[in-house]
């Protein structure tokens, strides 16, 4: 059977890809598109390191079927900077050491965009719930809770 | 393993023409959250996934003078996010909400949960309290089946070859009327239940109730609707001796297994307990209506 060819949008530019029926979003982001920002930690939903938008909601691009893509738009780790200056959540981060092997990193930070994006206030509790589905094996999940929370008020204008 | 083909139709007869024809196994896919996971792990090998999220209507929630309509691949967040949904019924919305993660709830969808026929899944014993009827389409039409009759087996439906669910209907909730769901995991997210309560209660002006739905999940093959249990609390005011009554018939009516979430002594218990607590909550929830 021939590959399927899929046109979409990743990070506001149209992309197309062929692929077969059972490769994963996520697969074809990293290996057909060379968007290698998105991880694979385990492939069953379980641990968000694959992170992606999917017409703007937040899914695990390991749960999503390439072929789903058609027509969607798709938002990557890749288009969280702005060219060279980094996003204020990626600056933070790096400020607050909210990160050691980085690999739960890109996931955490498109998962905490689509926080602030839907929530731009959120409570502790609330950032900490929404985040469930991420796991770090290093950091033990406090430095990323102060990084999202103070990143939040910064793009509130808290600090100016 | 023969190889995996894909179809998105746009069309409800489009779906059924694809799913019945399929000379090997074809699976319906709606969110990707269960089926994406066991293709990956080979415990299903189908020849075809039928994709029908671009059926018009098979995603949305619609409000009608009967109730809610709710398209069968809507996911989790959406539903969540729905207020008059949430408002006429809290518990089938907080069931479907502790589905996974934030992730997860992207995609999850109720026919998913349903037709996945995991005896834990969260949105079910809800929308079976509620009196949710499923709409199923095949190729002999459209039949009306209540939600609590989908399910036959761990992993099993009475889905006809050829046939998926378009839709979800709820009705609308009578004055003093609501529902609430629990469930009990070892830690505080993303956890499959090691027992789920739904209740679903209508009082009267004075407090008392009227009718009443008690179905559990993750303690039996299948999710448990225990007509003991709403017998022992209907003409009460859910005093202590109608939680007591109702304790004892959740837990008489459990028949669970032991595995490392849970021995079977400890899901009979806890059942007990779920079923008095999301009692509680149904009955303020109803009272303040
Ligand atoms: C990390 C993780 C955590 C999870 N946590 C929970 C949890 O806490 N509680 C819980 O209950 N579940 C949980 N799940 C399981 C899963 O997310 C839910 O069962 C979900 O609701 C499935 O919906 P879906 O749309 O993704 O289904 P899909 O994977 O698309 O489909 C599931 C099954 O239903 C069939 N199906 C789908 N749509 C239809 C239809 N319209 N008509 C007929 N058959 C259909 C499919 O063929 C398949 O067999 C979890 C899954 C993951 C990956
Ligand atoms: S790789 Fe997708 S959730 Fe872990
Ligand atoms: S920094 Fe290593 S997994 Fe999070």
């Amino acid at each position: 059977m021939s590959k399927i060819h899929v046109t979409t949008t990743v990070n506001g530019e149209p992309a197309e890809f062929l692929c077969e029926p059972q490769e994963s979003l996520l697969d074809v982001l990293r290996d057909k598109l060379q968007l290698t920002g998105s991880k694979e930690g385990c492939g069953s939903g379980d641990c968000g390191a694959c992170s992606i938008t999917l017409d703007g909601r937040l899914v695990c691009s390991c749960l999503v079927l390439g072929v789903e893509a058609e027509g969607k738009t798709i938002g990557t780790i890749e288009g969280l900077a702005n060219g060279d200056e980094l996003h204020p959540l990626q600056r933070k981060f790096l400020e607050h050491a909210a990160l050691q092997c980085g690999f739960c990193t890109p996931g955490l930070l498109v998962a905490t965009k689509a926080l602030l994006d839907a929530n731009p206030n959120p409570t502790e509790t609330e950032a900490r719930f929404w985040l469930a589905g991420n796991l770090c094996r290093c950091t033990g999940y406090d430095k990323i809770i102060r990084a999202v929370m103070d990143a939040a008020a910064e793009m509130r204008g808290e600090h100016a | 393993m023969p190889r995996l083909s894909y179809a998105a139709p746009a069309s409800v007869p489009d779906a059924i023409k694809l799913l019945a024809g399929a000379e090997g196994l074809a699976k319906v896919l709606s969110g990707g959250t269960d089926l994406l996971v066991q293709l990956r792990s080979g415990r299903t090998r189908p020849e075809l996934i039928v994709d029908t999220k671009k059926i018009p209507g098979i995603i949305g929630i619609r409000e009608t003078e009967d109730g809610f309509v709710i398209g069968a691949a809507t996911s989790g967040a959406e539903i969540g996010e729905n207020a008059a949904l949430v408002a006429a019924y809290p518990g089938v919305v907080e069931g479907t909400n502790l589905i996974g993660s934030t992730q997860v709830q992207g995609r999850a969808s109720l026919a998913g949960n349903l037709c996945n026929a995991s005896p834990a899944a969260d949105s079910v014993p809800a929308l079976i309290a509620a009196g949710a009827v499923a709409v199923v389409v095949g190729p002999n039409g459209q039949r009306n089946v209540p939600v609590g009759q989908i399910v036959i087996a761990p992993g099993r439906t009475s889905l006809a070859k050829g046939e998926f669910i378009l839709e979800f209907h709820l009705p609308k909730p009578k004055a003093k009327q609501s529902d609430a769901y629990l469930r009990f995991i070892p830690r505080t997210e993303m956890d499959i239940a090691v027992v789920g309560c739904g209740v679903n209660l209508t009082l009267d002006a004075n407090g008392v109730i009227t009718a009443a739905c008690i179905v559990l999940g993750a303690v039996a093959p299948t999710q448990v609707v225990v007509e003991a249990a709403a017998k022992a609390i209907i003409g009460t005011k859910l005093d202590d001796a109608a939680l007591a009554a109702l304790d004892a018939a959740a837990r008489a009516a459990c028949n669970p297994i032991t595995d490392k979430r849970g021995t079977i002594e400890f899901r009979t218990k806890i059942a007990g307990v779920l079923a008095r607590r999301a009692a509680k909550i149904a009955y303020d929830r109803a009272g303040a209506r």
